[in-house]
């Protein structure tokens, strides 16, 4: 019996390519990782690295080709069955994407996105709980209901949209946050404020969130713990300054020395 | 001193709205210099307006974009100076483009044909600018040029899908700079790029510079980071205009312009100093472009904003020996 709240074992996933003649890439390589409550954890790595594939596996979306995911004692991908459990299993489970707008329909003002959430809780979104709950969250993320809703995704700005899916996950309440890239695409003066949510989410909730990023510096800013992932294996893992002021690998330490520093300058020689 | 002199450019991009025209002021009055053997940094947030200006510094402009104003000078290494903002697209295509200015615009790297290896494409750009040059000639410079730059020269018989990412980009950087120009832009060069790559790529960028291959850049990002590597001053732009231009340590180490200061402070970077700071942002957004404030731009953003900023537009002033700002908060009496 552990307290984790997610773990996972030999965790692997190949993908297969070709038709004739087949090539096999081992996107996910016998990941063992685990999740406590109340964390932010980075899972940190280059482009190509299965940072995504990891998650969306986490996700339960994608079926791992070996190896277990185990929330909560029950292991996802076998004791998981019908609707109902899949329905326990996203209210507790929830994620981010990077791009704001495709998290969102076009075609429906962005209400629906908030609405749909209190429905997988099981509150009526034409109740006034709902409508004062729709609110409530809109101002945790620092929106303003009356501007924010009854407008279109394309009226707001990627910002915006991201601390909407904020508010809905302050709704939803789920354990575990997935975060891919949250905010990659959004201007360096406003990221400061997503961030800040997201340790909120953690401070008030408990809620434990994944943070995935190829940006070693939001990295090392928000965790509590960090683990760098390198041609689908776990590579390392620790607080933020040991990774980053210690780093153990070879590779972790290359990188590291590939980032720029906003008060710190290279040395080129021709 | 002077490479190339902007004095209050405007360039704006025409929409029909409905059946109702406006004009977004992409560029709205920018007066900026670009030094002699400067490497000069142009950064800003998304929708700001850098792009545009990339592309109006050099008078690139398609529609929707128009020239709405203001004078564009270039002083070329011979010592003469060209008024290019009156010349037409026939003349800048002759003399301008490539032998004196080139431009590597954002996705660059993704636009090498496919089809044509390195060496066909290089060949193509070249014989645009001297339509007497042979395919061996062609092979001779780019040869050269690749060594120069530390890239291997097996490149120049390679289909461009058979490059990395950062290959493909420092061999536009070859190409791109075959004529020698005197100044070269670069649009957010390596924001696709992973970080091993992307240090690189500016490694490629610095040694165009420090070998004077070409003797000016524009380096435009929106990573100051990544930028203040190489970068010998840095121009700060915001909703369409300069906001504070200065040496580079100077932006980065004493910021003036309210605006460059909250950049700063948000920019979030490997450093014990940045996790000690903790997380921070400027509220609000950038204003509409097409119904830019009367006064400052950033009037709404701005905590040290007074009566005076929401009636009229700061000047663009010299603060002290290198900085200009414009900002009310920094002109006196």
């Amino acid at each position: 019996m552990s307290h984790d709240l997610l773990k996972t074992k030999n965790l692997t996933k190949v993908f297969e390519s070709g038709f004739l003649r087949k090539t096999y890439i081992k996107a996910v390589d016998n990941v063992n990782i685990f999740l406590k409550e109340g964390e932010v954890v980075s899972l940190a790595g280059q482009s190509g690295s299965g940072k995504t594939t990891l998650a969306k596996m986490i996700l339960r979306v994608l079926e791992p080709t070996s190896g277990e995911i185990i929330f909560k004692d029950k292991n996802i991908w076998r004791d998981l069955k019908g609707l109902k459990d899949l329905k326990w299993y996203w209210r507790n489970v929830h994620i981010i994407f990077q791009n704001p707008f495709s998290n969102f329909n076009p075609f429906y003002k962005v209400d629906r996105t908030l609405q749909q959430a209190l429905e997988l809780i099981g509150i009526d979104p034409d109740s006034h709980e709902g409508k004062q709950l729709i609110r409530e969250a809109l101002e945790v993320v620092g929106l303003r209901p009356d501007e924010t809703l009854g407008k279109y995704p394309h009226q707001l700005s990627g910002g915006q949209l991201q601390r909407i899916m904020i508010a809905r996950a302050w709704i939803i309440k789920p354990k575990l946050l997935l975060a891919d890239e949250p905010v990659s695409m959004l201007d360096v003066s406003t990221r400061g404020k997503i961030l800040e949510l997201f340790l909120k989410l953690r401070d008030e909730q408990k809620t434990t969130v994944l943070f995935i990023t190829h940006d070693f510096g939001l990295a090392y800013a928000v965790s509590d713990r960090v683990m760098i992932m390198y041609r689908g294996k776990i590579i390392e893992e620790g607080t933020p300054d040991e990774i980053f002021f210690n780093p153990k690998h070879k590779y972790t330490k290359e990188l590291i020395e590939s980032v720029p520093m906003l008060y710190r300058k290279w040395k080129f020689e021709l | 001193m002077k490479r190339l002199e902007l004095r209050n450019v405007r360039a704006y991009y025409r929409l029909l709205i409905g059946n109702r025209e406006a004009d977004v002021r992409a560029v709205d009055g920018v007066n900026l210099e670009i030094r002699k053997g400067e490497i000069l940094g142009l950064v800003g947030e998304s929708g700001c307006g850098k792009s545009t200006l990339a592309k109006v510094m050099l008078m690139n402009i398609n529609p929707p974009l128009f020239f709405k104003g203001g004078t564009i000078i270039l002083y070329t290494r011979s010592g003469n100076s060209l008024e290019i903002s009156k010349l037409n697209r026939e003349k800048l295509k002759k003399d301008v483009w490539g032998k004196h200015v080139a431009i590597i615009p954002q996705e660059a790297m993704s636009a090498l044909m496919p089809t044509l290896k390195i060496k066909r494409i290089a060949y193509d750009v070249l014989r645009s600018h001297n339509p007497d040059i042979s395919l061996d000639e062609t092979v001779s410079l780019l040869t050269k040029r690749l060594k120069e730059l530390g890239l291997p020269d097996y490149v120049v018989d390679r289909y461009p899908f058979e490059l990395s990412g950062g290959m493909a980009q420092r061999t536009v950087i070859a190409i791109s700079t075959l004529l020698n120009p005197e100044i070269l832009v670069v649009d957010e060069p390596t924001s696709a790029l992973d970080v091993s790559t992307q240090k690189l790529v500016i490694k490629t960028l610095w040694s165009l510079a420090a070998k004077g291959i070409i003797d000016s850049m524009v380096f435009i990002t929106h990573d100051i980071s990544v930028v203040r590597q190489i970068a010998d001053r840095i121009a700060v732009m915001y909703a369409g205009k300069i906001v504070e231009v200065a040496p580079t340590e100077d932006i980065i180490f004493d910021p003036q312009h309210p605006y460059t200061r909250g950049l700063i402070d948000s920019i979030i970077s490997l450093e014990p100093e940045v996790r000690k700071r903790g997380l921070r942002y400027i509220p609000g957004q950038p204003p509409n472009l097409i119904n830019p404030p009367q006064g400052c731009r950033f009037v709404d953003r701005c905590p040290f904003a007074k009566d005076i900023c929401r009636k009229k537009e700061p000047p663009l002033i010299k603060i002290n020996n290198d900085r200009l700002v414009a900002c009310w908060l920094h002109v006196k009496g």
